[in-house]
């Protein structure tokens, strides 16, 4: 019996909510989640548009089965609240809170979209959430911000802002965010939600774009915000398992089959014990492939 | 009125001919006619000198322009052509008139066209396609009689059948010597293959060249022959090869367009013909040159050769066959330097004229031999018609180009576009202008998916379910567009008025195309 399909959440694409046209055909890049943004990149005077638009855009346009995000702005704002009175109506799958430093931030807003699903008839807990830390306060809370509610489907580190306030800059390597990035990861592992990194903005450095991917995947991440089409494609490759993975994995349950068959105790594929752990890679590498689609059915005892 | 084979209404009739309307891709042959030649036999014997005339006022002069002739010129510099303008304002002020302005294309650098319009040195036109404030003004009804618009093929056949008789042909070449040897690969602005003005040069009663680069006797390579020249005027400059590429050679990033590209790529690569030996034709513009790009990686890893590529060139293909991925290039039209300077230096990078390259009633043409071809249209109908001529305002604004000539002859047309450009949907009930029977094209590529032409091309929907692309019909593409844009408002058309018929490539009219009014 294979178990119910991983969401994939590779990659989260921004759409600024000032652009309607990117919006109409933003799910032709196959990105697995879209984040339409209401915050940093709508102007100021811009908000009540962008909010308008993305409300219809998301009433209106058929997003199949991509994830629908909306990033509002901070919840104790005028206008965030007025996003969320809004947003909410719309339904997206879910709403990213900006700048979260605590889990009352997170609690606070899902008292909110509370009060408006009630009012407007959705079954409570309809509307996921999703917190980015942005400040040494949200990094250091990561714990308590990612137990603090069952709507949250993950969290994310937004990099710039936290890079700010620690009176640094990013760099190609990322030592800058080694800590904050190793605090969130442990974080989610804990309470088992979603772990996603932050942005790379250079969308011309091809090259150091793929290093931080493949940087950000072996620490353990889920996935990667992007801020343009052309940086999916790379990012999925490195977060899709190889065929050499895949058929590793293959094997190992293979190896599991017959040692059952045999009423073997121990369990060896090609001279090497398989130990438990080994066991649970293999079972998330088939799940990984076959969310992605790349799996040619079958059941791997996972 | 009569009704053709893709339903339009085309009258009997137009500028005092009887309209042969489109019955099918091969539906007509030829009339039994020898292949039309207004070429006098012409005496030049050794004491007369060289053919230089000393400016382009003598030149005209010297070949005997008089009102009412046809005039001809080759669009192989595109946007860079400085030849075209000069040439009609010598006429002007000579005071001819009434010409009849017939090159193979026209392009946004010909808006002044106009003006020759208005003041009547020319009253009719003849093109492959009208663009800028030309195609505006044409729409607009500034002509008594309706432009024809052939395809680069077509252009052939009218000329050999008799029914475009060139007068005059103005060819800018690259280099020429003073007999009247011609290149356009070498020299100070170099356009490449001249694969137009090849045509030209043979079928016109009089060959006018004109030059910015004068060579010794003999020049070489000769693309056109002395014998076909009655005279050569050197001027500053001829063109501007930067721009001949401008808007149609480059590479692009926009993610849309790789996606578009990628997308026809896959087609190719699952479509049963990518294989050792294929021959194709990407053409350009970005989308063409990015599959170009594409499909050179699969090329290269999966050690696929083409046996050639063919059309219009530019630095994408050149590479591929110089790397040997690409055995031979058959070049109408170089569209880069890097293309241009490729023909002059190696044998199997073949200068092809037009008629060779296209021509349906030619004796067999080299898209005949093609695989598979990349094309465009600005909107296509549910039942595969495209339109590449027309806008969605209704003004001319395109050109056929050889577009009708390869979907109708390849094994595999692919048209590549996008399925809404800005909030125009590009999939629509029907086309505002038939340029290109669906009959002739086997798929749709669009950034959302594809749609197979499955009566043309049956197989095809089960080859690509293995590539992974998503697969829709195309009324399901043309709704998504609608879902997207909304049903554009029809457009308002001065039925009474046709400011130009579409030939298909055989001559029957596939469509004509009625006065736009005012808004």
């Amino acid at each position: 019996m294979v178990a119910e399909k991983i969401k994939l959440r590779r990659t989260m694409m921004y759409v600024s909510g000032s652009s309607p046209a990117n919006i109409a055909q933003a799910t032709i890049y196959g990105a697995d989640s879209l984040m339409f943004d209401l915050e940093d990149s709508v102007s100021v005077n811009e908000k009540d548009a962008a909010r308008f638009v993305i409300y219809h855009a998301l009433k209106t346009i058929d997003f199949g089965d991509t994830e629908t995000v909306v990033r509002i702005n901070a919840i104790n704002t005028e206008t965030g609240r007025q996003d969320l009175e809004a947003i909410v109506r719309a339904k997206p799958d879910v709403i990213r809170l900006p700048k979260t430093s605590c889990a009352q931030d997170v609690w606070d807003a899902e008292a909110m979209i509370a009060k408006i699903e009630r009012n407007i008839g959705f079954e409570e807990g309809t509307i996921k959430l999703m917190a980015a830390l942005e400040d040494p306060s949200g990094i250091l809370n990561a714990r308590e911000i990612a137990k603090s509610s069952k709507r949250l489907i993950g969290m994310a580190i937004g990099a710039e802002d936290f890079v700010t306030s620690m009176k640094t800059t990013r760099s190609p390597l990322g030592v800058e965010l080694a800590t904050a990035r190793g605090l969130l990861l442990m974080a989610c592992r804990e309470v088992g939600i979603y772990a996603l990194d932050t942005v790379y903005s250079d969308i011309n450095n091809d090259e150091g774009f793929l290093e931080e991917v493949k940087l950000i995947k072996q620490l353990g991440f889920d996935g990667k915000s992007c801020i343009h089409p052309r940086q999916i494609k790379p990012i999925h490759q490195v977060f899709t398992p190889t065929i050499k993975e895949i058929d590793y994995a293959i094997r190992t349950f293979g190896a599991i089959q017959e040692a059952e068959e045999k009423h073997s105790g121990v369990i060896a594929l090609n001279g090497k014990m398989i130990d438990l752990p080994m066991v649970e890679r293999a079972r998330r590498v088939i799940r990984l492939a076959d969310a992605a689609g790349i799996l040619d059915g079958g059941a791997y005892g996972c | 009125m009569l009704t053709n084979a893709v339903n339009r209404n085309i009258p009997e009739k137009i500028n005092n001919k009887k309209l042969i309307p489109y019955q099918g891709e091969f539906a007509l042959s030829p009339a039994d006619a020898p292949v039309a030649s207004y070429r006098k036999l012409k005496k030049r014997t050794p004491d007369m000198g060289n053919k230089i005339q000393r400016d382009l006022t003598a030149a005209i002069r010297s070949v005997g322009l008089k009102d009412g002739m046809t005039i001809s010129f080759h669009h192989g510099f595109r946007d860079g052509d400085l030849t075209v303008l000069p040439v009609l304002e010598a006429i002007r002020a000579l005071g001819i008139k009434n010409l009849t302005l017939a090159p193979s294309s026209l392009t946004d650098v010909h808006d002044p066209v106009v003006e020759f319009i208005k003041d009547g040195t020319i009253t009719h036109l003849e093109s492959s396609g009208l663009r800028g404030k030309l195609g505006k003004a044409v729409s607009e009804g500034i002509l008594e009689n309706p432009v024809v618009l052939r395809t680069h093929g077509d252009r052939v056949r009218a000329i050999q059948a008799g029914e475009l008789n060139i007068d005059v042909a103005f060819l800018a070449v690259a280099s020429a010597d003073e007999y009247g040897n011609a290149t356009g690969c070498t020299g100070k602005n170099i356009c490449g293959a001249l694969g137009y003005a090849m045509v030209d040069a043979k079928y016109a009663a009089n060959v006018v060249l004109i030059t910015d680069n004068l060579v010794s006797y003999p020049c070489s390579p000769i693309s056109i022959d002395q014998s076909d020249v009655d005279c050569v005027v050197v001027v500053d400059q001829i063109g501007d090869s930067a721009l001949i590429g401008k808007g149609a050679a480059r590479t692009t990033r926009d993610p849309k367009q790789l996606l578009i590209a990628e997308n026809t790529t896959k087609v190719i690569e699952y479509s049963g013909l990518f294989v050792e030996g294929f021959s194709v034709q990407t053409g350009v513009g970005a989308v063409p040159i990015a599959v170009t790009n594409f499909l050179g990686e699969r090329m290269r890893t999966q050690n696929i050769h083409a046996a050639f590529a063919l059309g219009g060139i530019g630095a994408a293909i050149t590479r591929l066959h110089q790397e040997g991925y690409i055995q031979k290039i058959l070049a109408v039209q170089s569209f880069d330097t890097e293309a241009s300077a490729a023909l002059c230096n190696d044998v199997t990078h073949i200068e092809t004229e037009t008629g060779t390259y296209a021509n349906i009633f030619g004796n067999g043409c080299c898209i005949n031999k093609l695989d598979i071809c990349i094309l465009s249209a600005l909107e296509m109908d549910t039942h595969f018609n495209c339109n590449i001529l027309t806008g969605s305002n209704g003004e001319l604004r395109g050109a056929l180009g050889g577009g009708p000539d390869c979907a109708g002859a390849a094994r595999l047309s692919i048209m590549a576009m996008p399925l809404i450009r800005g909030r125009i949907p590009s999939i629509v009930d029907e086309v505002n202008t038939i340029c290109t029977p669906g009959t002739s094209v086997d798929c749709v590529v669009t950034e959302y998916g594809v749609a197979v032409n499955t009566a043309r091309n049956p197989d095809l929907t089960e080859r690509l379910r293995k590539s992974g692309l998503k697969l829709f019909t195309m009324q399901q593409l043309k709704e998504m567009a609608e879902r997207l844009t909304g049903k554009p408002e029809p457009i308002q058309y001065n039925r009474d008025k046709i400011v130009a018929v579409v030939e298909y490539r055989d001559g029957s009219i596939i469509d004509v195309v009625y006065q736009v009014l005012p808004e």
